[in-house]
Formats: structure tokens, sequence, C-alpha cells
């Protein structure tokens, strides 16, 4: 119990930061400028790396890479700058296991659609076709496939 | 109201001999205590744990974009690979920095809060609030450039962006002669001809004489230079253009939509939030709003850090 602690701040929070008890907050925690400033540039950093990732061809990792930066990131700002290192348990359940909700989903829906790819119409829908068929200037395409495939 | 705080100690026993004692003096002490909490520390767990909750809504609300985004990649990935092209690498990463470091500025908010550092705390909201802004103004280049060449979704994006004239009246850019662009388009293939793209692009973008180039100018001169298919009309003229392109701009403009009206929503916030920093509100007793829109702000900041290289960033 002790988050519904009522005793003074000092009393509170000095165990884990004797050195500045009196700045402390009476609620939450008090997370150091130095975490916060290290967290953006790890994110920052990490957005240099995901940007390069993109010109190096591992042809289906790519994504994966791509993604597997993006979950890190994600991490970085829910624990640091949203708190969650320092937050009640009970919050963090709450949005990791959104976010696991999201991904059965999604891992549902996209076993779903793989299941009759086959079946699916390929090419445009008819009236965008037309549109690209259309002899008309401005619509060059038509035009294009006839002068480099003749 | 110590009143009422013992009639609700005697509803629940049990639950107040620990510290049943303080209830009047916590009320006193605290202006901000709510009669119906005990202690500020559950005020704040409790407003805590409800924009915890308010937060799961939203990620299932961008969730249920990000599975329609999966459905779609798997089923056309030649769709996504080729149409990510289109998109201004360099501005989205802009844009992912201006958030990274609107994100460092609230969460600093949210430190000079607690320690009671009024002025501090109200620069680091403007910060945040300049960084929203910056956000959507590049937002706001990346979108009216696209619009202008139809690389929209629906049906607008098979119609020829015809009129040269309307497009660059709209971009503040003097028309530009359409039958040179339009024949230069028609008779060269996109793919593998960079040197002539840049050639055809480049009056577009200076600008007649005596009109200093915008911002805008400047970013579509530089984007026309690095991409070559970022011109009207040249998704159409590229035989390369997979079947149902049309449907990377629907889901790129629904998800990065979405995020703009969240960015949005964040200022207005934000600006409340200057508005009673500066009143004096918050202090390291009572903070939590800052907190809140805090965790809010963060998770706008999150779903750009995957909406980013989901689309920008397609090898």
């Amino acid at each position: 119990m002790s988050h519904t602690d009522h005793s003074t701040h000092s009393a509170d929070h000095g165990a884990h930061a004797a050195s500045h008890a009196a700045d402390h907050p009476l609620v939450g925690h008090l997370v150091p400028v130095r975490i916060l400033v290290s967290t953006a540039m790890a994110l920052l950093v990490l957005t240099v790396i995901t940007v390069a990732v993109r010109y190096i061809d591992i042809g289906e990792f790519n994504i994966w890479v791509a993604i597997g930066i993006a979950v890190v990131k994600a991490a970085l700002v829910a624990t640091f700058f949203m708190h969650l290192k320092w937050d009640r348990p009970f919050n963090v359940l709450v949005f990791v296991g959104c976010v696991l909700f999201v991904v059965l989903m999604m891992a549902f829906c996209v076993l779903d659609t793989s299941q009759y790819r086959d079946t699916q119409y390929t090419g445009n829908a008819p009236l965008a076709q037309e549109t690209l068929d259309a002899n008309a200037p401005g619509a060059p395409i038509a035009q294009q496939k006839t002068d480099i495939n003749p | 109201m110590s009143h009422a705080s013992s009639a609700v100690e005697g509803q629940r026993p049990g639950h107040g001999d620990a510290h049943g004692h303080a209830h009047s003096a916590e009320h006193a002490k605290y202006s901000f205590l709510a009669h119906h909490f005990e202690t500020p520390a559950q005020q704040f767990d409790s407003a805590k744990l409800g924009m915890w909750l308010f937060l799961a809504t939203e990620v299932l609300f961008f969730g249920a974009l990000f599975v329609g985004y999966a459905v779609l990649r798997s089923r056309f990935p030649e769709v996504f690979s080729y149409a990510s092209h289109y998109l201004d690498t360099v501005m989205g990463g802009i844009n992912t920095g201006v958030l990274i470091l609107s994100s460092l500025t609230m969460a600093l908010g949210v430190y000079f809060a607690q320690r009671g550092k009024k002025l501090a705390l109200i620069i680091c909201l403007w910060l945040t609030m300049a960084g929203a802004a910056g956000f959507l103004v590049i937002k706001y280049f990346e979108y009216s450039h696209k619009i202008h060449a139809h690389l929209v979704w629906g049906p607008t994006f098979y119609i020829p962006p015809h009129d040269e004239a309307n497009a660059a009246a709209n971009l503040g850019q003097a028309p530009v002669a359409p039958t040179t662009a339009a024949a230069a388009v028609a008779v060269v293939p996109i793919a593998g001809t960079p040197a002539v793209d840049a050639s055809v692009i480049r009056p577009a973008n200076a600008g007649p004489a005596g009109i200093s180039p915008s911002a805008a100018d400047h970013s579509l001169a530089a984007t026309g230079d690095i991409i070559p298919h970022e011109m009207p009309e040249a998704h159409l003229a590229d035989p390369a253009m997979p079947p149902n392109t049309h449907l990377f701009f629907a889901i790129y403009y629904a998800m990065t939509g979405l995020h703009g009206i969240h960015v949005v929503i964040g200022m207005v916030v934000i600006g409340m939030l200057i508005y009673r920093a500066t009143r004096g509100d918050f202090g390291p007793n009572y903070y939590t709003p800052v907190d809140l829109v805090g965790l809010y702000w963060h998770i706008v900041d999150l779903v750009w850090i995957f909406l980013f290289p989901l689309f920008y960033l397609i090898h």
C-alpha cells in the first residue's frame, strides 16, 4: 500500500532520493532530466538507423528490422517518457495487454485474407483501367505502352 | 467534508484503519483534493488509471487501422514498395525528429511541474506546442503537394491533373507551360531518367522573377531533385505502376490523417495547460493535468514512430 501512503513526501520518497528529498513531488515519480534527455537522444539515433536500413536490401527482413526498431523506440517512450518504469504495474498491464490484443487481431486478419488470396481479382478496377487506357491528352500511359511495346 | 469522509469510512471499515485519522487533515491541507478521495496519492492514481484506460482505447482505435494496413500490405506488397517512393523521406524524417523533441519537452514539462518551476514549465509547454505546429506545417506541405499531383485515394488518383494553371496557382506559383511538362511526361518513362525529370521540374519550382521562393517552394524543389516521381502525372505516366496503387494512398491518408487530428487535439489541450500553468495551478503537490496530457502527447509520438517506417521507409 505504499502508493496510498499519505505520509509527508520527504519521508515517502526519501529512501531513493535522499540528496534532494525536498524537491520531490507529493505524488508520482520524478524522472531525472539526464534520463529524459538520453531517451530522446536514443530515439533520434534509432530514427537515423531506421532511415539508413531502408537503403540496405535485406529482402524480407527489411520490414521486420523496421518494425523491430519501432518497437524498441516505442518501448523507450513508454518506459521513460511515460514513466511506466515507475508506474503502477496495473497501468503497464492495461497498456501492454491492449497492444497484445491488437497484434492478435492483426495476426488473425492477415491469416484469414491470405487464405483466399488466390481467388482474388488481380489488376486494376475496370473504371481505373478505362481511365488509364483512355487515349486522351494527359492520360499518357496508353500511348506509352504503344510506344514502348508496339 | 470531514463528515462525508467519515461516512465513507463507516461503509468501509476495513480499508480505513491504517490512515483514517488523516482525512480531514488531508482535505484541509490540499485544496485540490476532491472530497471523494482520501489522499492526493489516491486521486493521482485514479486519474492515471483513467488516462491509461483512455490510451488503451486509443491504441485499439489506431490498432484497427494498423490491421487494415497489414491486410492491404500483405495483399499488395508491390503497391506498397512502389508507392512508398512518392513519400518524402526527408520531410517524414524531420517530422519524426520534431515529434521526438516535442515529446522530450513535454516530459521535461512534467519534470518542471513536479519541481514547481513555473517558468520552465511554461517554456516547455510552449516548445511542445511549437513542435506540434511545426509537425502540422510540414504535414500540410506534404499533403498539398500530393493532392495537387492527384496522389490521393479513390477515382481521383486515376484522373490526370490537367489543370496545371489552377494547380500552380494553388501552390503559389506562376503557371508553367503545360504542354512542355505534359509532353515530357508523355514521352519519357520515369524510371531511370532522373536527369530529364529534374530539368522538367526546375522551371516550375523556380517561380517567376520577383517572387521570393517560400519555404514550400524550397521543399518542393528539394523533393523534385531527390525524387523524380514527385511531379504531377508522374504516376499515371509510369508503366511500372502496379494495379490498385491508390489503395496505398487511401490507408496513408486515413492513418496519418487520424494522427494529424490527434496532433491538433494535442495542441488544444497543451494550450489549456499553458493557460492554467500561467495562472499558477501546478506545483509539486498537484500537476496531474500536466502528467495526463504528457501521456497523451507521448502516445501521439508513439503512433508516429510506427507510421514513419511503415509508410516512408519501405525498401
